[in-house]
């Protein structure tokens, strides 16, 4: 017909999106009602008020000598606890995911499926990710302070499993998401899983895998302070102090110290992606 | 080279191999073909007739639907999974597109290719100080490369990175050389000094070629044997001499004629449209 040819075309795609944002949408509403998300209640007469009290507490913020030397003993701390801690969960995370990765697959080379054996490893490995992550590292923190004592091992514990099963994961997926080319002509010409690991993945994925362990490392600052609350040492358990004799002045400048924390971490990541790219 | 030629191997072969991809395409059709030990071969054909197949199964890179592949005397597929993988270090499947990793540097990139006489631990050593460097510089040379060892392989042009495919074929110790169109991105002075440096390569290891070529008169020019695809099928397997205009005329002719395919229907241009953004 006439009519047909000369209408514009309809994008096949602009149904779709519709439906999904609608859908989007409709799942968002009850979800905010039933965490009672509220703004108006960040406004009524009593928040405001006692918001307000504790916030004009923190100025000026407190940088006399022996604080900042207290401040910069716990910040030391807090770094060497994410540090470790983020080191050894890559020493968890980068064999788990060597292995159960798919693009290393040599039974699945020849367009063959994966041998049931390999599958069913990959599985396991898969399951014990998810049981490391699936337990929030405040909790493993909690559990550890029980069995080891107050202190920064605790810290340091936790965050090695928890955050091993989230590199773990992320890792898994960097690797099968990157251009696996060179990967399957070196394990075609017989290269083993190692080896083309080392000579085909690894020059492809560096960067990503690099660039999520520092944010994750990143994270795991902030985690160390969090734990830090439940006695598992470093700037957390000094901020709990503070917040408990309500001296604002204190808690500002640990809060200054964590943005510049944050900020070099930052500065690091964006230093090795250049360095890398 | 100095080192003695190696002892042939036994003639490798494939007999009635099909080979029909998982979306039903036929790609190969009941080819059989014969294989001598430091026979140098060119498969020529239009495009889509089933010549990166051919050579992707005769790698074991790619299980025939059907027929039997004999390599050295042996059947890879009822080997099992050690042996078989152990088989392809005395293979070389060099892709048309060279499959180098962008950041990694031209020396390991060529190095890649001792990977099978490699343990993995010696493979993570090379990566730190890198082995063999005057045998990698050398195989460089014959590609006039030299100057490119310690660049990264995203800067250099195609043309080179499909040379340092090549020099990676000078590292290895393989028996079968399967080259997928090595010289296409190559000027004809360039592609008949590469061709030449892996026929002597072949013929230094004692080990077959088997090269595919877009350049019938590049195949005529350097391969005592040619043999002609089309369609999945084997048109003809002769000496060069006895390849006449009539048997090319028939193996590139009417080519738009017969291997076009019918586009589309609107349905399916529409499903895969939607997924799309």
């Amino acid at each position: 017909m006439a009519t047909l040819s000369t209408a514009p075309p309809i994008d096949p795609a602009w149904r779709s999106r519709v439906t999904w944002a609608v859908v989007a949408i409709m799942v968002l509403i009850p979800t905010g009602w039933l965490a009672e998300f509220n703004p108006a209640t960040l406004w009524g007469q009593q928040s405001l008020r006692a918001t307000g009290q504790f916030l004009a507490t923190f100025f000026p913020p407190r940088v006399d000598l022996p604080f900042l030397d207290l401040v910069a003993g716990a910040t030391w701390k807090t770094v060497a606890i994410a540090t470790v801690g983020t080191t050894l969960a890559v020493m968890i995370a980068a064999p788990l995911a060597l292995l159960a990765t798919r693009v290393l697959s040599v039974s699945a080379l020849a367009g063959g499926r994966m041998c049931t054996a390999c599958a069913a490893a990959r599985l396991a490995i898969r399951t014990i990710l998810i049981l490391l992550r699936s337990i929030p590292e405040i909790v493993w923190a909690l559990l550890f302070v029980r069995a080891v004592g107050l202190g920064d091992t605790a810290g340091v514990i936790a965050i090695a499993l928890t955050y091993g099963g989230m590199l773990g994961k992320v890792y898994i997926e960097i690797l099968e998401s990157g251009e696996t080319q060179a990967t399957r002509a070196l394990l075609a010409n017989g290269a083993s899983r190692t080896q083309a690991f080392l000579y085909g993945t690894l020059p492809v994925c560096l960067p990503e895998l690099m660039s999520y362990t520092i944010y994750r490392w990143e994270c795991a600052i902030r985690a160390s302070v969090v734990m830090g609350f439940v006695g598992a040492g470093g700037l957390g358990q000094q901020m709990e102090l503070s917040m408990k004799m309500l001296a604002g002045g204190e808690v500002l400048t640990m809060l200054l110290v964590f943005v510049g924390l944050v900020f070099v971490a930052d500065a690091v990541s964006g230093y090795l992606r250049r360095w890398l790219a | 080279m100095l080192s003695p030629v190696p002892a042939p191997l036994p003639p490798s072969s494939i007999d009635e191999v099909t080979v029909t991809y998982a979306d039903g395409r036929r790609a190969l059709a009941e080819v059989t073909l014969a294989l001598g030990p430091g026979e140098q071969v060119a498969i020529i054909g239009p495009s889509g007739a089933g010549k990166t197949t051919l050579l992707a199964t005769l790698a074991c890179a790619l299980r025939p639907s059907a027929g039997r592949v004999d390599l050295f005397g042996q059947d890879p597929w009822s080997l099992p999974d050690i042996a078989l993988h152990a088989l392809r270090g005395s293979l070389f499947l060099a892709p048309q597109v060279p499959p180098l990793a962008p950041r990694q540097r031209v020396v390991n990139a060529v190095l890649a290719g001792r990977l099978p006489q490699w343990t993995a631990w010696e493979a993570l050593r090379s990566l730190v100080r890198p082995r063999e460097l005057g045998a990698v510089r050398d195989a460089l040379a014959k590609f006039r490369l030299e100057d490119k060892l310690f660049m990264r392989c995203d800067r250099l042009s195609g043309g080179e990175r499909q040379r340092v495919g090549l020099a990676r074929l000078l590292l290895s110790r393989a028996r079968l050389f399967l080259l997928d169109e090595p010289v296409s991105a190559l000027d004809p002075a360039l592609a008949g000094t590469a061709l030449e440096v892996l026929q002597q390569a072949a013929r230094d290891r004692a080990a077959t070629l088997v090269v595919s070529l877009h350049a019938v008169d590049l195949a005529l020019a350097r391969f005592p044997r040619l043999i002609g695809l089309r369609g999945g099928k084997v048109l003809f397997d002769l000496p060069r001499d006895q390849v006449d205009d009539a048997q090319l005329a028939a193996l590139y002719g009417s080519e738009l004629g017969e291997s076009f395919q019918a586009p589309p229907t609107e349905d399916d241009a529409r499903r895969k449209l939607t997924r799309c953004l």
